[in-house]
């Protein structure tokens, strides 16, 4: 295998310092007690008191986070019973036509997507809000826990599901003792996927969003249109920080699972 | 695991009902109102209006061209990637700032870009005037190959990553050269990593909205930006839907084009 020459290291080098550049600016200026991007004047938690002091501010992001968890959750048990559901259809075609519509979400635009909601939380005269918004995250996310999870699904071999039957089990005994420790690492992933899907929205909550809530990335927009805030600085620092511990968690939870499914069994 | 599957499937068809096939069924159905909600054809002829018809080009246009320079970007990083030590570890290092809130990272740039941002300040030690960089083009476009790289070197990564390196020992024995071996070996085997990339971030780049309103300076130049006008400023559903109809089209007609079937059906 051929090493990256001194030319290639430079280049990746210049693509992870743009990549990252940005994060660190923002987080570089949070402490810093001038008013701007531009001229650090001296280093100051202001930004943050400021951030806890702000009850609004407290809610979305609890908010934020409890449509989160909520939404991953929720998608997580529809999205891993469709996928039993898919791979139990018999007929091929069928089951082309369900991971048909299921994909439908995952390639449509934001807007597309949070157009038509609104449009169909309007015509079922549903209030926009919490509701709304918690409901279009579970939408948008179950497809992707879907995905997830019927690769495991369809790698699990039918002869450990007759022999639990011939040795006795039941099928709820089946379904809980050994397809679903099976497809565990699946339902971790889309579940963690689900919550980095809402987490991350912006287009599609906007639409929804209605006058009275407001998540955090509906936040950040409306107020870096009114110009710059260091406020948002001190909020990325913490998104950060927060992003960086659950990728890390999550790393550790998908290894041990990993670790353990690994044990005598080679992938 | 046969039998029963209409009772794991019941929340899911409902789901399937009502968030994938009713939302389709109300968007193509509100295109033929107009804002009275009468039946209408007007806003497919709007859509066909010399204005319109120049939106749309444009969007196409900076789609084109923010999907064209995040590939020039991305190839060369993936395969690097691939020749590094640790090389996952490298891609997820990659990938981590694309987890960090799409909002913040764009919020930074109005800094960054800016008139008394960094990159003045760099430009200023080298002699050059500071200028207002933002709501230009050049930011616009910059802003969004920087947010859509990460998508578009992940497909490719893979690609390279299966790629049998014996195939190109193989040419490189028979004597092609360094770019040869690129050109005719590499880069033909990996262009289903690449088509994939493109599919993740041209119909993305069609249907921008936040970065065109806080870089871009509000100018409504993507076909996102018009979906977002007409449903939250003009109050003009009907005109919405049309163009949201358009962009669904735009987007299955590229993904037919790009041929990246997400096939279901086994692993194995």
């Amino acid at each position: 295998m051929s090493k990256v020459s001194a030319a290639g290291k430079v280049y990746l080098a210049v693509v992870f310092v743009i990549l990252y550049a940005p994060i660190f600016y923002l987080i570089f200026y949070s402490f810093n007690s001038g008013g701007t991007m531009s001229s650090f004047e001296s280093f100051t938690l202001e930004h943050y008191a400021a951030v806890f002091e702000d009850t609004r501010l407290i809610v979305i992001l609890i908010n934020t986070v409890l449509v989160a968890l909520l939404s991953a959750l929720i998608a997580t048990i529809v999205g891993t019973m469709g996928a039993i559901g898919i791979a139990s259809v018999r007929s091929k075609a069928m089951r082309q036509t369900l991971l048909s519509l299921n994909n439908v979400l995952i390639v449509s635009p934001d807007v597309v997507i949070g157009a038509s909601f609104l449009i169909l939380f309007t015509m079922i005269g549903a209030r926009l809000g919490f509701t709304s918004v918690l409901l279009s995250h579970v939408a948008f996310s179950v497809p992707i826990v879907v995905l997830m999870v019927l690769p495991k699904l369809l790698e699990l071999k039918s002869s450990l599901i007759d022999a639990a039957l011939d040795l006795g089990a039941s099928r709820r005994d089946v379904l809980t003792r050994v397809i679903l420790p099976l497809i565990q690492p699946g339902i971790y992933a889309g579940f963690f996927m689900a919550l980095t899907y809402s987490l991350d929205d912006f287009a599609v909550t906007f639409f929804v969003t209605g006058n009275g809530f407001s998540t955090l990335s509906v936040e950040i927009y409306s107020m870096a249109r009114t110009g710059i805030t260091l406020t948002i600085n001190a909020i990325s620092t913490l998104v950060f920080a927060v992003t960086v511990l659950v990728v890390v968690g999550y790393y550790f939870v998908t290894n041990r699972a990993k670790a353990a499914a690994e044990a005598g069994v080679r992938v | 695991m046969q039998n029963k599957p209409s009772f794991a499937l019941l929340p899911y068809a409902l789901w399937i009902v009502l968030f994938v096939i009713a939302p389709i069924a109300l968007i193509v159905f509100y295109s033929f109102l107009d804002i009275h909600g009468e039946f209408t054809l007007e806003n497919y002829w709007n859509f066909f209006s010399a204005e319109y018809l120049q939106m749309t080009l444009t969007s196409f246009w900076y789609a084109f061209l923010i999907t064209f320079f995040t590939f020039v970007f991305a190839y060369p990083t993936a395969y690097l990637l691939t020749k590094t030590k640790h090389k996952y570890l490298w891609l997820t290092l990659i990938i981590v700032p694309s987890w960090i809130n799409l909002l913040l990272k764009t919020y930074a740039f109005i800094g960054i870009l800016g008139l008394y941002g960094p990159v003045n300040a760099v430009l200023e030690v080298f002699g050059f005037e500071p200028t207002q960089m933002l709501f230009t083009d050049f930011s616009f476009i910059f802003v969004a190959v920087y947010i859509f790289i990460p998508f578009m070197i992940l497909p490719i990564f893979n690609s390279l990553d299966k790629l049998d390196r014996s195939l190109v020992e193989a040419a490189r024995d028979l004597g092609a050269s360094g770019w040869d071996t690129f050109r005719r070996v590499i880069f033909p085997l990996t262009f289903n990593g690449v088509k994939s990339g493109i599919q993740v971030t041209f119909i993305p780049a069609l249907s921008l909205f936040m970065i065109t309103r806080l870089i871009a300076g509000n100018k409504v130049i993507t076909l996102g930006t018009a979906i977002e006008q007409q449903f939250l400023v003009a109050d003009n559903w009907g005109m919405g839907s049309t163009i949201a109809v358009f962009l669904v089209i735009f987007m299955v007609a590229s993904m037919l084009f790009t041929g990246v079937r997400t096939k279901g059906g086994r692993a194995k």
